[in-house]
């Protein structure tokens, strides 16, 4: 009886599929850009259509805004920010945000469809993390909004103007509730400009905009491709400029905006270090790695690409993440049970095969969970290189997908060094039972975050940001306000 | 996709290196047990509910939901353990127990009946040769405040009464206050007296509270010998939670990995329906490994589950509920 029950589908960790339902999407067939508080037509008919990356399927044709479009845009935001939003109060914009974070949560299940439709992400991490993490953010700055005397900011601390936000394609809907929600509780008129590949769940937001009654041009959202960020970025009636991306693309940002009066705040990318000592909680690290790397893919600024490990564990250490990334399910984003979903475009597979392989060529020892992968869409199984040495390009450069560097430190210091040494400076873990030896370590590295015994943990009162390459400003807490108040 | 053979790990199915021979570490003085114990790995409190809760979210659909109903049946240790239990409550549990649903015989039998030592000649007389085991509980349970002597008389009574299966109760006196080696001798003399018997070693971790014991003392149960380790009694206000049972997996995994014994574990109190059992079957496949998917290696101690099961079960056959009374209520 026992060895027929072991047998089962079970026991071989092949659960049957458990699929969320597409149509809950309910998506259209087009959409229009979304101005002045209502869907429109693009000054010239160029639609493109975004895929869901799983299957290389169409789901919907989205237009792209040229330079007009945005002109348009800019024109409304500037409207609603003279007529309107400078002129409502604190508590009234609270509300306005306390709606929007209610809708969101109404339609938490849409929400998490879209976006895994759309970006390929699992439905299980859109649901538990997205989405809530979404309506968080919206929650919270909609406290802050009428009590803005009291951010630290001095006495009646004034918004910026009309704010121009570019936004990335790994946490669509999230870093739209980033942006808006403190430009919003500080004061500010928006411009939101979706990434190219993920459109979806930022125009769905524009449906809960439209539903929580926001007034008009408050808040204008116009799809497209860098050409369309680009007009934004040079728009002379733009106040300021808020980027997530690439370092690459918020260089460019940076230059473009240097001779102009616009503020502006980047969010670039990352090379995170995870550290682990020898007297680390090993399963929960084990877990804490896992998430840290191949949490949404890979697809995550702050990941955890470099892990640094104490050289008397790192056999122990390897072994464990090696039979933890066998386990990882992967597959269909829309299955419940899975972990790690597609990669989100033919182009960001590209460039991860490409990083892998130099990998190999530069001597560290690849190894790639067997997991079968899907047939059609954009797929790249778990990777875990080790033996990586400090000059290795998988050491160095963001590869942005589900690849982990393994390196090696003996001593406190050394692991400082090697984790200091990148361009960039976003996020690192420590992993120590010694609280005293975790503070010595995160006083020393420079990143805009440091977790300690976890990694990926985000909260709306939590500041985020990076220093170096990986940019400046902050969002989240009382300290995202600042990258939205003229102080 | 090219990959490199990895130099460290040649795994089973599970991904568990097994050694070829006992690799069993060697404990003779208290001072080498406390050395022991603080080599293990600490537990982080939040990152194990933490990874309890993302386990939780997985969803068993259609056949895997149907054999996780049935393999969870089999695993249940129909447990009474009241002051006022009788001969006649325990008749029916036997019954129940062998064949839980009368008009189904696809329906697999539970593992064990689970009573107090004066009710072990009753039940083995009712169960007979079926395969549902006779386990008892014993050494002054639930408290476990007695002398040795009591406790191990306790145990060679409910043994040669016919029981299968003894289900002790460790000092958490002495493991609290640091007197590990006498934690340790106790499990040990208990074995020793079972013969036959199987071993379950209850650690009460309500008691033992953190995570961090719960391992320590794990792993002295599996160092006595313990052919199962149980979280609870169900005799105080916290009993088995999710990530307990992970700690409990991990631990035995671990052990598994350094000795090749494979200890199972019985989680114990407070489940009480289907949800939770798959829960717990979830966290046993992806933390110990489908190894531990038999009765063998893993068991539920509760009563009103066995009801939920059946129920559950029904409704995954015919697509509809059944009203509970259609089952027994013992």
């Amino acid at each position: 009886m026992s060895g027929d029950l072991t047998r089962s589908t079970l026991g071989s960790m092949s659960y049957d599929p458990a699929p969320e339902s597409a149509g809950v999407a309910r998506l259209k067939s087009e959409y229009g850009l979304f101005i002045d508080g209502a869907f429109s037509d693009p000054s010239s008919h160029q639609p493109f259509l975004t895929l869901n990356p799983a299957t290389e399927e169409p789901l919907s044709s989205v237009s792209l805004a040229s330079s007009a479009d945005v002109e348009r845009a800019v024109v409304s935001a500037r409207h609603a920010y003279d007529k309107i939003w400078s002129k409502t109060t604190g508590a009234e914009r609270s509300k306005y945000l306390f709606r929007i974070a209610r809708l969101i949560q109404e339609r938490a299940r849409e929400f998490a469809v879209v976006e895994t439709l759309d970006n390929g992400k699992p439905i299980r991490e859109s649901r538990d993390v997205d989405v809530p993490l979404a309506a968080a953010h919206f929650f919270y700055y909609a406290g802050w909004a009428d009590k803005l005397d009291h951010a630290g900011f001095g006495p009646n601390p004034k918004p910026l103007g009309v704010a121009g936000q570019i936004i990335p394609w790994n946490f669509p809907l999230l870093m739209a509730a980033w942006k808006l929600a403190p430009a919003l509780a500080a004061g500010n008129t928006c411009v939101l400009k979706p990434a190219e590949t993920t459109p979806l769940s930022a125009l769905l937001l524009a449906e809960i905009l439209q539903q929580a009654e926001l007034p008009p041009g408050v808040v204008n959202i116009v799809t497209g491709d860098g050409s369309t960020g680009s007009a934004l970025v040079d728009h002379p009636g733009v106040d300021k400029i808020a980027f997530t991306g690439s370092t690459e693309v918020g260089r460019l940002i940076q230059q473009r905006v240097a001779p102009s009066r616009k503020h502006l705040t980047l969010e670039l990318g990352g090379k995170g270090a995870n550290i682990v000592f020898e007297d680390a909680p090993i399963d929960e690290m084990i877990e804490g790695i896992i998430d840290g790397i191949f949490f949404n893919q890979g697809h995550v600024c702050c990941a955890g690409s470099r892990l640094l490990v104490q050289e008397s564990v790192a056999d122990e250490v390897l072994r464990r993440l090696i039979r933890r990334v066998d386990q990882l399910r992967v597959g269909d984003p829309m299955d419940k049970n899975t972990d790690v979903g597609a990669i989100n475009s033919a182009a960001q597979l590209a460039r991860i095969k490409e990083l892998t392989a130099y990998g190999e060529q530069e001597g560290a020892t690849r190894y790639t969970s067997s997991c079968a992968l899907p047939d059609k869409g954009y797929w790249f199984a778990p990777t875990v290189f080790a033996d990586v040495a400090q000059s290795h390009r998988v050491a160095r450069e963001e590869i942005f997908g589900p690849v982990l560097s393994v390196l090696t430190f003996r001593t406190p210091e050394e692991a400082v060094a090697k984790a200091n040494n990148s361009n960039y400076g976003l996020a690192c873990g420590v992993w120590s039972e010694k609280g005293s030896r975790t503070l010595w370590v995160a006083e020393r590295l420079r990143a805009g975050v440091i977790w300690a015994n976890t990694y990926n943990k985000f909260d709306p009162t939590s500041p985020f940001g990076g220093v170096r390459e990986s940019g400046f400003g902050r969002e989240g807490g009382r300290h995202g306000l600042e990258a939205y108040l003229n102080v | 996709m090219s990959t490199a053979p990895l130099r460290l790990v040649s795994t089973d199915e599970r991904g568990v290196q097994l050694p070829t021979e006992s690799a069993l570490p060697s404990v003779e003085s208290e001072c080498q047990l406390k050395a022991l114990l603080k080599g293990l790995s600490g537990v982080d409190a939040v990152g194990a509910e933490a990874r309890a809760a993302k386990l939780a979210t997985r969803s068993l659909k259609k056949s895997t939901k149907l054999a996780a109903i049935d393999l969870a049946i089999s695993m249940v240790d129909l447990t009474t353990l009241e002051g006022a239990d009788t001969p006649g409550r325990v008749t029916s549990l036997c019954t129940k127990a062998m064949r839980p649903d009368p008009s189904d015989a696809s329906v697999p039998s539970a593992a064990a009946v689970c009573v107090y030592p004066d009710l072990v000649a009753h039940a083995r007389s009712v169960l007979g040769n079926s395969s549902v085991a006779v386990a008892s509980v014993a050494t002054a349970f639930p408290s476990g405040r007695a002398s040795l002597n009591v406790k191990l008389l306790d145990v060679k009574e409910a043994v040669s009464a016919g029981a299968d299966e003894i289900d002790m109760v460790i000092d958490r006196g002495a493991f609290l206050s640091g007197r590990v080696g006498q934690v340790l001798d106790e499990v040990m003399a208990v074995k020793e007296v079972c013969g036959d018997a199987h071993l379950k070693v209850i650690l009460e971790t309500g008691e033992l509270v953190t995570y961090d014991n719960v391992r320590r003392a794990s792993w002295i149960a599996m160092l006595g010998g313990a052919d199962f380790i149980k979280t609870s009694t169900g005799k105080v206000s916290v009993n088995a939670t999710l990530p307990t049972a992970l700690v409990m997996l991990e631990a035995v995994r671990d052990f598994g990995e350094s000795t090749g014994r494979l200890v199972g574990v019985k989680v114990a109190g407070g489940i009480r329906n289907t949800k939770d059992a798959l829960r717990y079957l979830v966290v046993v496949n992806e933390t110990a490994g489908s190894a531990w998917l038999t009765p063998n290696k893993f068991r539920f101690g509760a009563s009103s589950l066995l009801n939920d099961l059946l129920m559950q079960r029904l409704k995954q056959h015919r697509g509809v509920y059944v009203r509970p009374d259609e089952f027994s209520g013992d």
